[in-house]
């Protein structure tokens, strides 16, 4: 595409009209940069501004008379590391689980010589279509003895069958059909063919599938919601709701009057906002390189 | 391959042979199956709680059947809120539908025809960011940015020499704010799918294009956009799916007294009977009807498309 631009500049004069057609793109573009990162821009600047400012609407481009306040208040709330440390737990357990199940269904349903295959995918596939619903699931988990445990949180969202479909489909047009045959000749069978050819040339679609899994399970917060009981358990998203949202009571550092408090207690919500975000945000760029190559393809056939 | 006339023996032999001689691929899928089963299958028979009169000693199997059978739906229906928690769930789905579905599709072409590779690199990214925030992290910001006295917006409205608005806690914003934090949240990340399908159409048909003489713009319109008319068929296909399914989580956070009007949706209905006030088998009859309408709506996309586009999912 690109080489074709500058082609065109050259040999073909560009007429008038293209180039208005480039100005309404670059101007669209430009828009479209700013319409999504104004945002995320303001949550910056405002955790790292002095509260009075942010709240006074002083703070609209540029942090004003920066403090890190914000953030030494989040860090001084204990309930935000509780949170925390359960979520670490639930997405590194959680993912595990769903990487091993995952591909203990996607390697089989992608080798033709799997015996009913057919059915099996089915199987899997009108679950996209049609759920028993919430209210069912609730009540197999509290059946199931699960009710306020870590298995709650683990189990119900065990396989997300879109991700199994990728994944399946990278298997089925990544990894060329005669280097299995050529492992079996060798005398491989179908779990050393699995574990030591297939496998090791899915770094990529791995890397995705965790992707996917870990940002699921990091922002999880209804299943939480129904599932747990005790607060000790409960993860990041359940405490920043009970902080942000239901705008729960903070011991809002050391202020002295009851104005300031507010007012810290206001942007101190900013701070949780870039604290609560930032792990999952780094994931994506170590992920990235990956990407083009397991979800592409994987998207595009499926 | 008739079965029939193949001797037993050989039958047995084939058996031995298909089946028992990949029965590793077998045990790998046996505890996937097995999950599938309990947590998707064993929920979907659960569903006769809608038609039964549930009572925790008994269980979903031996609670009674309700009588008449259809009481929790007529329930629902007879209620003064059941067709407006429908009009509201369907204007949601049909807003995002509306701006959030052509959304991603113009960015990829806009992406696509960025000359710079470094800008484009830069937006792209930047427009993945907000799929990773958290949907609490989402409506906590609108809530910041929204607030009468404090937020952002209202903030750049005085400035502007007009009155601030209570976004958050009025019927007539919320369905605004919604679909519009939606395009925020998913425009990036939905048209990953579409820059891929650009980047494999094939540029000698640019060329030739070219060569005709055609403009930038009648070079998308009549190359780019039906090289991936397929993929958008298909993502339209399975939104249209969701029609009466997505956004749950979002409107129950956006929730509050002065909104309700238009933020009670079936979901959040749903949650309330069932899980807060325990009316399991209303809740079940009243989201089992929202996923019968879903199923309804996938498979007409799908046929309609299939006849008239030559395109569908199965």
């Amino acid at each position: 595409m690109n080489q074709l631009h500058v082609r065109q500049g050259g040999h073909i004069r560009e007429s008038a009209g293209d180039r208005a057609f480039q100005a309404v793109i670059i101007v669209m573009s430009v828009l479209l940069m700013i319409v999504v990162a104004y945002p995320l821009y303001f949550t910056v600047i405002a955790s790292f501004s002095k509260p009075e400012d942010v709240l006074l609407g002083r703070v609209l481009f540029w942090p004003r008379n920066i403090s890190f306040e914000s953030y030494q208040m989040v860090i001084a709330e204990q309930s935000i590391w509780m949170g925390y440390g359960n979520t670490l737990i639930y997405t590194v357990l959680g993912t595990l689980i769903n990487l091993a199940l995952t591909t203990m269904i996607a390697y089989p349903l992608s080798c033709k010589e799997t015996p009913f295959r057919g059915p099996i995918t089915f199987i899997a596939s009108f679950t996209m279509l049609f759920s028993g619903g919430l209210i069912p699931t609730y009540l197999l988990v509290r059946s199931l003895g699960m009710y306020n445990t870590i298995w709650a949180m683990l189990l119900p969202t065990g396989i997300t069958t879109y991700n199994m479909l990728v994944m399946k489909n990278f298997f089925q047009s990544s990894i060329p059909a005669e280097l299995k045959e050529a492992a079996h000749l060798d005398g491989c069978n179908d779990f050393q063919t699995l574990f030591r050819v297939v496998l090791p040339l899915s770094g990529s679609i791995i890397a995705v599938m965790v992707l996917f899994y870990a940002v699921a399970h990091w922002n999880e917060y209804f299943n939480a919601l129904i599932y747990l009981k005790d607060r000790a358990r409960m993860p990041l998203q359940v405490i920043l709701r009970e902080i942000l949202l239901q705008n729960q009571e903070l011991a809002a550092g050391d202020g002295t009057g009851l104005y300031e408090k507010m007012m810290a207690a206001e942007t101190m919500k900013y701070a949780i906002i870039i604290v609560a975000s930032v792990p999952v945000i780094c994931l994506y760029p170590l992920v990235q390189k990956h990407f083009v190559k397991g979800v592409m393809v994987g998207a595009i056939k499926g | 391959m008739s079965v029939r006339s193949v001797p037993k023996a050989s039958w047995t032999r084939r058996f031995r042979k298909h089946v028992l001689g990949h029965w590793q691929l077998l045990a790998l899928l046996a505890v996937p199956l097995a999950w599938y089963i309990i947590f998707c299958y064993v929920p979907m028979f659960g569903v006769q709680v809608a038609f039964k009169d549930y009572k925790a000693r008994l269980g979903i199997w031996d609670s009674p059947w309700s009588n008449p059978l259809f009481r929790h739906f007529s329930r629902y229906f007879s209620s003064y809120y059941a067709w407006s928690t429908i009009w509201n769930t369907l204007a949601i789905n049909l807003g995002c539908l509306a701006i959030g579905f052509p959304a991603p599709i113009i960015l990829a072409l806009v992406l696509n025809e960025i000359n710079s590779i470094r800008f484009r690199k830069v937006l792209q990214n930047i427009t993945y960011v907000p799929y990773f925030l958290s949907i609490v992290v989402v409506v906590s910001m609108l809530k910041l940015f929204c607030d009468q006295r404090y937020g952002v917006i209202n903030i750049l409205l005085q400035a502007l020499g007009m009155k601030a608005i209570p976004l958050m806690e009025s019927e007539r914003y919320f369905r605004p704010l919604y679909v519009i934090s939606n395009v925020w949240q998913n425009m990036g990340w939905n048209a990953i799918i579409y820059i891929a399908a650009l980047a494999g159409v094939d540029a000698a048909l640019y060329e030739a294009a070219t060569v005709d003489g055609a403009s930038r713009w009648q070079k998308i319109v009549h190359v780019s956009v039906p090289c991936i008319l397929p993929t958008i068929v298909t993502m339209f296909i399975l939104r249209i799916g969701q029609l009466m399914t997505i956004g749950f989580e979002k409107a129950l956070l956006m929730q509050n007294d002065l909104n309700i009007g238009t933020s009670e949706i079936i979901s959040t209905l749903v949650y309330k009977n069932g899980i807060q006030k325990g009316d399991y088998s209303y809740a079940t009859a009243v989201g089992l009807m929202n996923s019968v309408v879903n199923l309804i709506l996938i498979v007409t996309a799908n046929t309609v498309c299939r006849r008239t586009l030559d395109q569908s999912l199965w």
